[in-house]
């Protein structure tokens, strides 16, 4: 029964990464615009913490280093997609592309690193609790954290005036415009945030996930929380639940494993993709749901024409 | 304040112009890297721009990288042009390799020289395979071809490395992880002797010939690019955006299928973990950089190709990452898309706020 429990944990802990990042990206789409570059941000966010962990001893300097480092690359895509007009799938491949080098450029010299010892965390007295104690309270505090995001999220989204204006930026960015709104102020700034939120992402994977350095060690985490935004249907609490959902993918393998499954290695670690192909497929099948859930400007730019 | 005007019509000189720029500020950046690493930047250019250039057995190692880039690349023209985005070309380059190695494994001494031509066929046909699967889910469940073609890059990974790791693995090969070395009759025919170029760079250069002829020169080249550019207007003339779609995908596939094959039966011999080489995203840059333009796709294919001899000698001679290749291939993406700007719009000083 223990190792259900830390099964439990370890699928929080997955769909912790996996969840920052597309909330990043759905704040992104929110406004209109599609970040391809998911993958390479958090790449270059993973090096950036991991070696800012390095040097400081802080995992909170690691944390904003990578943050850091995530919304610079989205004020560069910013600038690109928003300002000078570039098509957005191309320039956030290019970003994809570029961190994918970049980080191993980089973090060369960090390969044979180690982190301080890290810190166990968990809640005094419910930590104690048999079984629900080691699935849900032995947490890293951004496990906790992102719940506490999404429903800030939700609520700044659905309820707040300064919320309403940034999806009707995504849904009519000229209705916006027209209302006085500079939709590319908004748009960028909302590019960073969400970058910031896929370099968190990125950090927490090389700093808590697994405290280490490896080459792509992202492993296509970007290219999944891009396809769990869609999945979502663009909806904050439905992308936390698809990030456990395949948070829990990713961990079965290991749990299959442990049992003795008598299944090819490759064949479990390629079940997370397999997975995320497969739930876009029947997601998708009804172009006309997606279409009425989507944010209306996704992928297109806008120019003030006056 | 500098502000962006719309030119009347697209700048025909900056569509030409901004991959020269593009280039130029590239290497500017690159030399603001090697200063910044403490080397010497005229012997990092060099190591890029002069020594793949400077004998005859460089320029053919420079042919033999450039191969599969132009054909991959190639494929991805047509594909982009008709504005569907295979971005896993790198899958389809891997199934194609592995499909062209399964049929290498199955000759043994008394088998003729034919069977290299049945190697690469199912080489194509693996690589289209491949970009099939994204094909009918985008055509029959709307899934989006960017996620699915790239999710299925890594799923090719793990087959790959179930076949070399499991079935096909080498039994007299010391349990490393790869397959016996290819027979001889497999092998890509080369072109000369003490050159590894092989007769993939002909067929390279009959696919730049026949896309060119597809593109600008056939009806159905025609039906596939007004549906990329304009999907209504197709519409009403009754092009069918389903067959613009497999069509896309089954060329950019075969090729890419394709150059799987000319790797594996060509200069590497056998199926091993490493055949993934980032060549199918390098492709993607390529196409890019060369105007999604048969012709101009040639050119961006040998300057990619200095790019990664550049980053192999970097990495020997210089002691820098190899790595230092994808960094110059994003920044050069990254150059091109912000160049492009100036093909649509023109810069222009105003005083005071607009």
């Amino acid at each position: 029964m223990e190792s259900y429990a830390l099964l439990v944990a370890a699928t929080l802990n997955a769909g912790t990464v996996l969840a920052i990042a597309a909330l990043g990206l759905l704040i992104n789409e929110k406004v209109g615009v599609v970040n391809l570059g998911a993958e390479g941000m958090m790449l270059c966010a993973a090096i950036a913490g991991f070696a800012a962990v390095v040097h400081t001893g802080s995992d909170m300097v690691g944390f904003l280093a990578g943050m850091g480092a995530g919304a610079l690359l989205g004020a560069i895509f910013g600038v690109m997609v928003i300002y000078l007009g570039t098509n957005q799938y191309a320039t956030g491949l290019a970003l994809s592309l570029f961190g994918v080098g970049f980080s191993a450029f980089v973090g060369i010299t960090y390969v044979q690193e180690k982190l301080p010892p890290r810190t166990q965390f968990e809640i005094p007295f419910l930590a104690d609790i048999p079984l629900v104690g080691s699935a849900f309270f032995k947490q890293h505090p951004l496990v906790y954290g992102v719940i506490a995001f999404v429903l800030a999220l939700i609520w700044f989204l659905y309820k707040t005036r300064t919320g309403l204006v940034l999806r009707s930026v995504g849904e009519s960015p000229e209705s916006a415009h027209a209302l006085g709104y500079s939709v590319r102020r908004i748009r960028f700034l909302a590019v960073m945030v969400g970058g910031a939120l896929c370099g968190l992402s990125g950090a927490y994977i090389s700093v808590v996930y697994t405290p280490l350095w490896v080459e792509g060690m992202v492993a296509g985490k970007g290219w999944i929380a891009l396809a769990l935004t869609t999945f979502a249907t663009w909806r904050p609490a439905r992308i936390l639940l698809g990030a456990y959902l395949f948070g829990g993918v990713t961990m079965l393998q290991f749990h299959l494993q442990g049992l003795g499954v008598q299944v090819p290695s490759q064949f479990l670690s390629a079940l997370p993709y397999l997975a995320t192909i497969v739930v876009l497929a029947l997601i998708s099948r009804n172009p006309a749901w997606i279409r009425v859930n989507m944010p209306a400007s996704l992928g297109k730019p806008f120019h003030p024409s006056s | 304040m500098l502000k962006l005007e719309l030119r009347p019509e697209a700048s025909e000189l900056w569509r030409y112009g901004s991959p020269l720029l593009a280039l130029l500020i590239t290497v500017a950046l690159g030399i603001g890297l090697f200063v910044l690493l403490g080397k010497d930047p005229v012997r990092g250019l060099q190591m890029f721009f002069w020594e793949p250039l400077k004998s005859a057995y460089a320029l053919g190692e420079l042919m033999v990288k450039a191969t599969p880039l132009l054909i991959i690349a190639l494929g991805l023209a047509v594909c982009f042009r008709s504005n569907v985005w295979n971005i896993g070309a790198e899958g389809q380059f891997v199934i194609g390799a592995v499909a062209a190695g399964g049929v290498a494994l199955l000759a043994d001494k008394e088998t003729g020289r034919w069977i290299v031509v049945v190697v690469v066929l199912a080489g194509v046909a693996g690589g289209m395979f491949w970009a099939a699967i994204t094909a009918w889910l985008k055509d029959k469940f709307h899934a989006n071809e960017i996620l699915v073609s790239l999710m299925l890059v890594y799923v090719a990974d793990m087959v790959l490395g179930y076949l070399v790791y499991g079935p096909w693995k080498d039994p007299a090969g010391y349990n490393f992880p790869q397959t016996k070395s290819f027979e001889a009759v497999t092998q890509i025919p080369r072109l000369m002797s003490g050159s590894r170029v092989s007769v993939g760079l002909i067929l390279a250069l009959v696919g730049v010939a026949a896309v060119w002829i597809f593109l600008f020169r056939t009806r159905s080249g025609f039906a596939q690019q007004v549906g990329g550019l304009a999907p209504s207007a197709a519409r009403y003339a009754g092009f069918s955006s389903r067959k613009a779609l497999w069509l896309a995908l089954l060329t950019s596939g075969g090729a890419a299928g394709l150059a799987g094959a000319l790797e594996v039966a060509g200069p590497i011999g056998q199926l091993t973990p490493y055949i993934p080489s980032g060549y199918g995203f390098a492709a993607i840059i390529v196409a890019y950089v060369g105007r999604l333009h048969p012709v101009g796709i040639v050119f961006s294919a040998v300057l990619m190709s200095m790019f990664y001899i550049g980053g192999e000698l970097a990495q020997s001679r210089m002691g820098l990452p190899k790595s230092i290749t994808g960094v110059f291939q994003g920044l050069l993406l990254f150059s091109l898309l912000a160049c492009d700007t100036l093909v649509a719009y023109r810069l222009r000083w105003q005083s005071g706020r607009a």
